[in-house]
């Protein structure tokens, strides 16, 4: 189970990297199904681009990494799809989902959350008990990202793929269309990277060297036998 | 050290031979099928063939979106520059009355047609997408003659493989596999939007293979050749896009 998450990690910023070697070869968004430079966007981001052919305001053109990047992102993609299967039918087999991830009843009371979302605010530090397993906050956050992220990163990939278009035409036409996909799996990626920067800095304030080693070899410091 | 029980150990080496000899079946089988793409070697030779071979059984029978009218892009987004050379000149300059499209290779009959020759084949008209691996597109109505007719006026030998093309742009070719080629809406395109096709948008003769990114999409299309072995073209990619860093499948 933990080599899925180092895996997945190794693959994000492969897909992250790319992604944005990609972005900036045409960093115009659109809605629809059509759009190019000639076409009024969405909106635009205002960084330079790598292909001359975008009007941009900068005087310059930056270097154009486009073609290994497609054949990294695409492959980095297949990994990270296969291993995300792997864990998510292991996490229903296990009792991984049920027990870690799914939040209980009590958890999810207002005044729990509310507690969970004011320790976070005053950056308390779990005790090793907590430490051991996933609090309300961690587990919705974790559900969100495997449950609605990642899979919805995935559609708006494949729904940009003309050939994957040709066989599954209703999944672009709900999107609103080509472009409207690539929008949207622009801000799922920044979603995809606000968790990742948070996720890194929870892990940081709940000491980096700690929680490095349980996640690596699985055993945290105290381990609490039975619970 | 519990983690590493003998149990553990034995399933681990359990896993790791079945997925190995899985690995070599699949392999087996993905080339008798023609599921391997010609540039399925190196580091990024899993994804491109994952992508290949899944695409290849998913989009057997499938139809790139076709639009309405009221979806063509008022402004089709003419990308790069047309040859600079003094033949493309002198050639626009006769109104392409000269150009020629050579068909060869593993043909019974080779041959070689005019424009006004490929436009007295019964024509196809269709309103698609064409995209840029960049990110921009553009929708609009391609009218020419199915590659498929064209193949079938030349007799195509049953060991054929692929269709290889070559645009007057030099360095500029490509190749699709017999799938793609008598798929019903690849087309030898002559037509846009119902006038000739613009020498911006690959006129007079481009190939359109909708369910392709643009750069499959080859423009100033001069010749086809038909063969079971890409090893013999350029650098054995399979087109000049491999060569220049792009995948030669661009179904993605």
């Amino acid at each position: 189970m933990r080599v899925t998450h180092w895996i997945t990690t190794l693959c994000f910023f492969a897909l992250l990297v790319t992604g944005v070697e990609i972005l900036i070869s045409h960093p115009r968004f659109y809605w629809g199904e059509a759009g190019n430079v000639l076409t009024p966007p969405l909106f635009k981001l205002p960084i330079p681009a790598s292909r001359s052919s975008v009007p941009t305001g900068y005087g310059y053109v930056l270097p154009d990494q486009n073609g290994w990047s497609r054949y990294l992102h695409f492959e980095a993609a297949w990994v990270a799809v296969l291993t995300g299967l792997l864990y998510a039918i292991s996490s229903v087999l296990t009792g991984h989902l049920r027990k870690n991830l799914l939040p209980g009843e009590a958890d999810l009371a207002p005044r729990a959350l509310w507690s969970a979302i004011a320790d976070h605010l005053r950056f308390k530090r779990p005790s090793a008990a907590e430490a051991w397993s996933y609090n309300a906050l961690q587990r919705i956050s974790y559900l969100l990202v495997i449950f609605v992220l990642f899979p919805l990163v995935i559609w708006t990939g494949l729904a940009m793929s003309p050939a994957i278009a040709s066989v599954f035409p209703g999944a672009v036409a709900v999107l609103g269309g080509q472009q409207s996909a690539r929008t949207i799996h622009f801000f799922v990626s920044l979603f995809l990277l606000l968790f990742l920067v948070v996720h890194v800095a929870m892990i940081c304030l709940a000491g980096f060297r700690k929680r490095m080693r349980a996640m690596i070899t699985g055993r945290a410091s105290t381990p609490m036998e039975g619970t | 050290m519990s983690g590493f029980s003998r149990r553990k150990l034995i399933a681990t080496g359990i896993a790791a031979t079945a997925g190995a000899s899985g690995l070599a079946v699949g392999a087996r089988l993905a080339r008798r099928y023609g599921l391997l793409p010609p540039d399925g070697a190196g580091i990024y030779g899993l994804g491109e063939t994952l992508t290949y071979a899944a695409q290849r059984v998913l989009t057997r029978h499938s139809l790139a979106r076709e639009f309405p009218r009221s979806l063509i892009s008022k402004t089709p987004f003419a990308n790069g520059e047309p040859p600079t050379g003094e033949p493309f000149r002198r050639l626009q300059e006769a109104g392409f009355a000269d150009w020629r499209l050579a068909v060869d290779g593993m043909v019974a009959r080779p041959a070689s047609f005019s424009i006004p020759e490929l436009k007295s084949y019964p024509s196809s008209s269709q309103i698609t997408h064409l995209a840029c691996e960049e990110g921009w597109s553009y929708i609009a109505e391609w009218t020419g003659v199915p590659l498929s007719h064209v193949l079938d006026a030349v007799g195509v030998l049953p060991q054929a493989k692929y269709v290889v093309y070559f645009s007057l742009q030099r360095g500029w070719w490509d190749s699709v596999d017999m799938a793609d080629a008598l798929h019903p809406q690849t087309l030898v395109a002559y037509g846009m939007n119902g006038g000739e096709l613009p020498v911006g948008n690959g006129g007079p003769l481009r190939l359109r293979v909708p369910r392709q990114l643009g750069y499959k999409n080859v423009k100033y299309v001069t010749r086809l050749t038909v063969t079971d072995d890409l090893k013999r073209f350029g650098k054995g990619l399979g087109s000049a896009s491999p060569e220049g860093g792009y995948a030669w499948y661009a179904g993605i």
